[in-house]
């Protein structure tokens, strides 16, 4: 029960059914008419005052999204995840090159003889292995590529 | 080919239909009391073949499914440390099946080594209030694995270089 121990007073304050509906939206959401009415009423509350809940927490950036959770894969594109080994010195060029590819879809700096890691999303599989070729190219660099080979589990939910 | 695959086709072919189905929910799901509705007629379908659309791409495994998405930071997991081990081969699947199934753990997933430099074959997303909370959790991973833990790190984000998101790719 972080999110209301943790709460500082700019942040926006969430009660039980906040939390609740935190854990509750994240284990699916139904396919029908009035699928916001189908879930309030297990709390027995107004699809209103749901929709009003999810709007706050999507508001305050509680919730990244709200929405289907899509598959890249699964929709024909590539997907993958890549390490890079770059001097300091030469980290933020590096960095401004990678960033300036539309594939890669974020970049995070990290503390390891690996420093760089990316994901490349591209719209057909096969554009992942020339992507990293020109990644390589284009920096001087050994791109690591580290498709997953198999998944346990994506975060489908989280207990808060 | 069933019925409804036939009726999305009077509108538009089924992968557009898909296609425009995915533009429209990724920035997320209306909120409003009918949003498959209101998805339909942005698409001018029927809200009945916009349902059968997404339920056949959630059994087809397109879509995972329809849910929120925390802000984990938000949520007081201040630290995320990317886990990494190395692990036999042949126990992989069955390894990582136990540590995605841990209730820190929000991404696992089996991927390539790279001899020498990164002998690690298995990724887990941990998290937790703090770094030290992050390592009891590394320790409890540890644990789980005893004599098949044959090596780990864990890296932690220093800095957010470039965060798009994959929702640029559709407007490609």
């Amino acid at each position: 029960m972080r999110g209301s121990a943790e709460t500082q007073p700019s942040e926006t304050v969430l009660d039980a059914l906040d939390l609740q509906l935190l854990n509750r939206l994240q284990d699916g959401f139904p396919i029908c008419d009035r699928p916001y009415r189908a879930v309030a009423r297990e709390f027995t509350i107004e699809e209103d005052e749901l929709i009003a809940r999810v709007q706050r927490l999507l508001d305050a950036n509680i919730l990244t999204r709200f929405g289907p959770m899509f598959h890249a894969e699964r929709m024909g594109g590539g997907l993958t995840l890549a390490a890079m080994a770059v001097p300091e010195d030469d980290f933020e060029r590096v960095a401004l090159l990678v960033n300036s590819l539309p594939e890669v879809a974020h970049n995070y700096a990290r503390d390891h003889a690996f420093n760089m890691w990316f994901v490349i999303a591209t719209e057909d599989r096969d554009e992942v292995a020339a992507i990293v070729k020109k990644i390589q190219a284009l920096t001087g660099y050994p791109v690591y590529n580290l498709p997953k080979i198999e998944e346990f589990y994506v975060g489908l939910r989280f207990a808060v | 080919m069933s019925a409804y695959d036939l009726l999305c086709d009077n509108v538009m072919p089924l992968a557009e239909c898909d296609r425009r189905l995915v533009e429209l929910t990724q920035a997320g799901l209306p909120l409003v009391a009918q949003p498959y509705h209101e998805l339909a007629r942005k698409m001018g379908i029927s809200a009945d073949e916009v349902m059968l659309r997404l339920q056949r791409m959630q059994e087809k495994g397109v879509i995972r499914r329809i849910a929120a998405l925390p802000n984990l930071y938000k949520l007081g997991y201040r630290a995320s440390g990317m886990t990494v081990w190395n692990v036999p081969d042949e126990k992989v699947s069955k390894l990582g099946e136990q540590i995605g199934g841990l209730d820190f753990v929000s991404h696992c997933y089996h991927r390539p080594r790279h001899l020498p430099l990164w002998p690690y074959n298995l990724f887990a997303m941990v998290h937790g209030a703090s770094h030290d909370e992050v390592d009891e959790h590394i320790a409890a991973i540890d644990h789980l694995l005893g004599e098949d833990n044959l090596g780990s790190d864990v890296l932690y984000s220093t800095r957010i270089l470039k965060k798009t998101g994959l929702r640029n790719r559709a407007r490609e």
